[in-house]
């Protein structure tokens, strides 16, 4: 379903379509990871992505005036090179997993009162864990910050629109 | 995996129920549609030019702002958890996540980038 | 007795007694029985759903000083069913242009991000939906999805005064949920888990006494986060004809206007959750899940009251002035209210061995919230005083402030 939803996204014509199509796909990461017993990160992953990420993505679809329907032909010439490239690359990364033991192990059953977020915190704050990643994380994010007001700032100083 | 089960249920009901109210209204209701029905409502007027508008670049700033703390708070939350039983190293380290993005704030504050929407 | 307090497990196991011995394998037995749970969790909703708009309507007329809906039936109660039928019946418009696909799904999904929330709600402490050890984010992601249907009814509407409606709803929205967010941490912090359950099991002393500025902030983002006045820009009803809903008519209307009053009502249970101990009530719990059902419902009552009364008598606020409000000073003491708590919490139970629950960390943590609270009103005050001195010239702002 998820790559269904995928599929989508890269073929259909509407733009707005693509993000709602985009949208079904991040849910069924979501759904996978739910799956897989990360029930921290099935959430965070609603929450910052479809929550926070696709709304940018929508406004800034719509942000781009005027003809939103992508009318050119579906693939141009080379489409089988690129199909083929795809190919190579699949069978490629199958044959490196399978190499790998871990795939064919199913997830390691955890005790049933495991507690994942707990981990997960005392990870990020244990000083011989991840704390300096932790902070750097802050200083990533301002700098994300910064990066976002220079940039929607810089092209605005002269912009006539309102 | 199976407390998520119950969660895809309320899903799946969740979707059911307002699918069936809204069924049940098709079903129900009488059809006639007619080009004045379906015009776009305007307070009574036709409608005067193209239906769009100019974005204003304003709203894309603020939920580039918004999707930044988000993912602040979203790291504090693990954090939060284990906070009772870690004492205060850990606090300490925590201030200082959430003073670095207080300057971030202040910085974008400063620049005006929170004016208006 | 067993029955009292644990009614969902005693119906359960009966039920499954019953189809194991019809022959059904016990996987299918499971999974019925839990669709046929959260099918009777959700009907009771929509139930519920039918008397929020009647209490809806007539505490708002109480607060006008009128009387409300009192022809149909003794004291209109059945008001809200004829709404209902009316609503049914009434004909399905799609709008010329307009995307039909996102059109029709936007109030499914506005709905279905409302009843989906019931799942983490603890009912009793024997009764909730899934103990899911995230649950506070898990309301976050819900509402995200709500904010999703909002962009969708108003993008697809094809109708300007609902576009820029949509927009400005889910600006407003988007920007509430960093207080919420950052208010939610406080009593995580407090329970040590995320998970709903343990919130409400950790609250010997409710919340509220420890943190009531963070009970506030939560109220305030909340009533933002459901798009009601005073921040109900999506139907600002007198500027924008309605908002985001301007196109829809019908049964997709009523799903959006009867979802928002659940959503209010859920919020409200939340705020209890959260704040007041949620089905807690010095021992009642114990007794029955019934009476805990009770109780919840009570506070969910008393929040949702509050966040009426604070509907029917604010005006609304300009949207620059939400957002400024919002970024410049919730969010703000948000963050300063959560650096606060986390001091001192490990301040207390750390550094001086106060016993997290007795009087005197109680007290310790009220005075830091309010000391918080006032210093921040404070700032806010001399803020504005410097720029109404700015505006006005210093004299008029001397003979302002006596």
């Amino acid at each position: 379903m998820t790559l269904f939803a995928a599929l989508r996204v890269v073929t259909t014509g509407n733009l707005v379509h693509a993000a709602l199509w985009l949208i079904a796909t991040l849910f069924g990461i979501a759904v996978t990871f739910a799956i897989l017993n990360a029930s921290f990160l099935a959430v965070v992953q609603v929450v910052v992505y479809i929550g926070a990420i696709s709304i940018l993505f929508i406004f800034a679809v719509m942000l781009t005036r005027k003809e939103m329907r992508d009318r050119g032909p579906q693939m141009n010439r080379n489409w089988w090179f690129g199909a083929l490239l795809a190919a190579i690359t699949f069978v490629g990364l199958v044959l490196l997993l399978y190499g790998w033991n871990g795939v064919s192990k199913t997830a390691s059953v955890y005790p049933s009162d495991f507690d994942a977020v707990g981990a997960l915190g005392n990870a990020l704050i244990s000083p011989d864990a991840y704390v300096l990643p932790f902070e750097v994380a802050s200083v990533l994010l301002v700098a994300a910050l910064i990066g976002a007001v220079y940039v929607a700032f810089n092209p605005r100083s002269g912009d006539s629109s309102k | 995996m199976s407390s998520w089960v119950y969660v895809g249920f309320f899903l799946v009901v969740g979707l059911i129920v307002p699918i069936g109210a809204i069924v049940a209204s098709w079903l129900l209701g009488p059809k006639k549609p007619n080009p004045i029905k379906q015009s776009t409502y305007e307070c009574g007027m036709e409608t005067v030019g193209d239906s769009w508008v100019q974005f204003k670049a304003q709203y894309y700033i603020f939920a580039l702002v918004f999707l930044i703390f988000d993912v602040e708070t979203v790291f504090l939350f693990p954090w939060a958890v284990k906070l009772g039983q870690l004492g205060m190293f850990a606090v300490i380290e925590g201030i200082i996540f959430i003073l670095i993005l207080i300057v971030g704030l202040v910085y974008t504050w400063r620049k005006g980038m929170l004016e208006w929407v | 007795m067993d029955f009292l307090k644990d009614p969902l497990k005693v119906a359960a196991d009966w039920l499954l007694g019953i189809l194991a011995g019809w022959g059904m394998p016990d996987l299918w037995a499971q999974v019925l029985i839990g669709f046929l749970g959260v099918f009777i969790l959700i009907s009771l909703l929509m139930v519920l759903d039918i008397l929020l708009v009647w209490i809806e309507r007539k505490v708002v007329s109480r607060f006008q000083s009128r009387i409300g809906p009192n022809r149909v039936g003794p004291f209109g109660l059945i008001q809200p069913f004829a709404d209902i039928i009316k609503l049914l019946i009434k004909e399905d418009i799609t709008p010329a242009g307009a995307d039909r696909v996102v059109y029709n799904l936007a109030p499914i999904l506005s709905m279905a991000s409302v009843l989906i929330l019931w799942a983490v709600m603890p009912l009793a402490p024997s009764i909730l939906g899934v103990d899911l050890n995230v649950g506070v984010l898990y309301i976050i992601a819900a509402g995200a999805i709500g904010t999703l249907s909002i962009i969708m009814a108003g993008w697809s509407s094809n109708n300007k005064y609902s576009l820029i409606g949509a927009f400005r709803e889910v600006a407003v929205m988007l920007s509430f949920e960093i207080p919420m967010l950052t208010v939610m941490l406080i009593p995580t912090i407090f329970a040590g888990s995320m998970g709903v359950a343990a919130i409400t099991q950790a609250q010997d002393v409710w919340f509220f006494f420890i943190a009531p500025l963070a009970a506030v902030i939560f109220l305030i983002a909340a009533i933002a986060e459901l798009g009601r006045a005073p921040f109900d820009m999506g139907e600002a009803e007198s500027e924008l004809v309605s908002g985001y809903n301007i196109e829809y008519s019908g049964m997709k209307f009523g799903m959006f206007y009867a979802g928002e009053l659940l959503h209010a009502f859920t919020f409200g249970g939340f705020w209890a959750i959260m704040f007041f101990g949620g089905y807690r009530f010095f021992g009642l719990e114990q007794v029955s899940a019934f009476l805990a059902i009770a109780v919840i419902f009570f506070k969910a009552l008393v929040g949702y009251w509050i966040i009426m009364w604070v509907r029917y008598t604010l005006l609304r606020i300009r949207i620059d002035h939400m957002l400024a409000f919002n970024w410049k000073f919730l969010t703000p003491v948000a963050f300063v209210l959560l650096m606060v708590t986390a001091f001192m919490n490990a301040l207390l139970t750390d550094t001086l061995r106060i016993e997290s629950g007795s009087v005197l960390y109680v007290a310790i943590m009220f005075l830091s919230n309010v000391l918080v609270a006032w210093i921040s009103l404070e700032t806010a005050r001399a803020y504005s005083r410097r720029a109404r001195e700015r505006v006005e010239g210093p004299k008029i702002a001397e003979a302002g402030r006596s």
